[in-house]
């Protein structure tokens, strides 16, 4: 019997306090069915690898509305490569610059979601991307 | 999509203590009941070193939090834990929100740490169907302690006491009628109670509520315990149990600041001792292997009556009813004998 669910790890780096959109997505991909861990706030980019690691996710969503989007983003894909974790979906979102985005959509970020997108379209996305498109 | 790595490779590194292959050995068992036979049977052979302890309690009463102060107490002495935190799965969108790891968060870079939250999924009682092969594959990977952190509990989530070696209790202060809370359930199954919150007030009278249920009901409700076990169990158990020897202390913990935790682990501790020598460790682990095989069988069973009694075969046996051709016991004993392969 096969029961496979995707699981999403949504997390805050930084000294970021803003969660509000963090949890609104967290709650969001729940009732969409997906298996969401919520890390919390302030976490540093190692204790997001390691949570993806120890928790097997396919995607790991980041939250970040402090501005440290361009050090902190590029800093957690590095770990989670070097974890063997090439394969995780990485999703950002908060308040991204549309320049930064471009940059870190190079730097292996996936998608970048800016504040007024709609909890479909993020639901849509990962459904897509999950089932190899 | 890349390759999935092979279940043989995971398998092996896992035994030797990868952290990714242990956390995809885990998913495979969740996801898949034939990864799970397979991955389980070939880990089996390592496992029964590890303390298993449960921590189970009213929503809200400091679990995660003291499941963290635990796994700090526990690695200042050296020894190594694993965590499992089960969360429930919604009802209406299968999907689950799995918030224990935010009070999980002080022990990174520790490899002597592995946390892991899951779903309940189908499983009742307060965990998962697949927590026990979780737990399996835990102490196969080498932890000391492997802590379970049930879902947040009323009276019908006691499946943790057929898996655990020791479970807590947690009670916290201040939760409206506290011998009503206590009373429901969860007394029957604790180890150890620890009143958690114990900064605020009223803990002390939770203690006291408890001390007193344990010297006046302690006696009966250890013999309903046990009628329970017997019921569930049978044969596997002997009656070298709980009751001589035990006495289930009430500690008070305060899980922000760490306070009293290290009194909690050496309860466990203590607690984990008296298993060994009184013989109640083999006749635990004979009751949950019991209980593991029980679960398998039926499962096999009902995913048998999924496959031999199509809904056409139903069909055509429902309709023979309404014609009074047969009857429901009748259709009952023929589709019985259809499952005997
Ligand atoms: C509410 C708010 C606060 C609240 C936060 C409450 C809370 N607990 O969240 C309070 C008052 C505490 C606050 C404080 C501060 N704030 Co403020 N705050 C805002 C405000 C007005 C709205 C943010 C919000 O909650 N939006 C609603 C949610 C639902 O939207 P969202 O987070 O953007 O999320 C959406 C998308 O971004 C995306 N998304 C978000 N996360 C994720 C994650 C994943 C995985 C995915 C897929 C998608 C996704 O999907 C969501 C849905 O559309 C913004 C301005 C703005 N218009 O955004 C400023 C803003 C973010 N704050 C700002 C600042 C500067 C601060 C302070 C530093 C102010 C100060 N000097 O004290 C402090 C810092 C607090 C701290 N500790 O970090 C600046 C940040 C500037 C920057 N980045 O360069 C902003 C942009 C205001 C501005 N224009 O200057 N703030
Ligand atoms: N004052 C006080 N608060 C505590 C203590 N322990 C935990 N808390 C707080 O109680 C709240 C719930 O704690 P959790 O650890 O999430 O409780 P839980 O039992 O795991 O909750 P569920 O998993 O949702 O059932 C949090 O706000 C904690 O900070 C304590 O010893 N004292
Ligand atoms: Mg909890």
């Amino acid at each position: 019997m096969k029961d496979s669910q995707i699981r999403v790890l949504v997390a805050k780096p930084g000294l970021d306090g803003h969660d509000r959109g963090a949890k609104v997505i967290a709650r969001a991909l729940r009732d969409a069915g997906f298996e969401v861990i919520y890390t919390g706030i302030r976490q540093t980019p190692q204790m997001i690898a390691e949570a993806a690691l120890q928790e097997d996710v396919d995607v790991v969503g980041l939250s970040i509305l402090s501005g440290a989007h361009m050090t902190l983003c590029p800093k957690v894909i590095e770990l989670l490569h070097a974890q063997g974790q090439e394969d995780v979906l990485v999703l950002l979102g908060g308040i991204i610059p549309d320049e930064d985005a471009v940059q870190l959509k190079a730097a292996g970020v996936h998608a970048v979601f800016g504040p007024g997108t709609t909890s479909a379209e993020i639901i849509d996305y990962i459904r897509t991307a999950m089932a190899g498109g | 999509m890349p390759k999935p790595v092979p279940t043989q490779q995971l398998i092996s590194d896992l035994l030797e203590g990868d952290r990714l292959a242990l956390a995809r050995a885990i998913s495979r068992v969740e996801d898949d009941a034939a990864e799970a036979a397979r991955i389980v049977r070939a880990v089996f052979a390592h496992t029964g070193r590890a303390h298993l302890i449960g921590v189970t309690g009213a929503p809200g009463t400091g679990k995660s939090t003291l499941v963290s102060a635990l796994v700090e107490s526990y690695r200042a002495s050296g020894v190594t834990v694993g965590v499992l935190a089960v969360d429930p799965t919604s009802p209406f969108s299968g999907g689950a929100l799995l918030g224990d790891r935010v009070r999980m968060t002080g022990h990174s870079g520790d490899a002597g740490v592995f946390i892991r939250s899951m779903a309940t999924r189908r499983g009742t009682g307060g965990l998962a169907k697949a927590s026990a092969d979780a737990m399996l594959l835990l102490d196969a990977a080498g932890f000391d302690r492997i802590l379970v952190e049930t879902v947040g509990a009323g009276q019908a989530e006691i499946e943790i006491a057929s898996v655990a070696d020791t479970v807590v209790v947690v009670e916290a202060p201040g939760l409206g009628d506290e011998v009503q809370a206590i009373k429901a359930g969860l007394l029957e199954i604790a180890d150890v109670f620890a009143v958690n919150k114990a900064d605020r007030k009223g803990a002390a009278r939770t203690v006291a509520a408890l001390e007193m249920m344990l010297e006046t009901g302690g006696a009966a409700a250890q013999t309903i315990f046990h009628h329970g076990q017997r019921m569930e169990t049978g044969a596997a158990t002997s009656e070298t149990e709980a009751g001589d020897g035990w006495s289930i202390p009430v500690l008070e913990t305060v899980a922000v600041s760490g306070g009293g935790v290290d009194e909690l682990r050496d309860a466990l501790e203590r607690h984990r001792a008296w298993l060994g020598e009184s013989g109640a460790r083999t006749a635990r682990e004979g009751r949950r292997l019991d209980h593991m095989l029980q679960t398998l069988v039926q499962a096999e069973f009902l995913a048998r009556m999924e496959r031999t009694l199509s809904p056409a075969l139903r069909r055509d046996l429902v309709e023979r009813m309404q014609r009074r051709e047969t009857d429901p016991y009748s259709a009952a004993a023929d589709s019985m004998k259809k499952l005997s392969p």
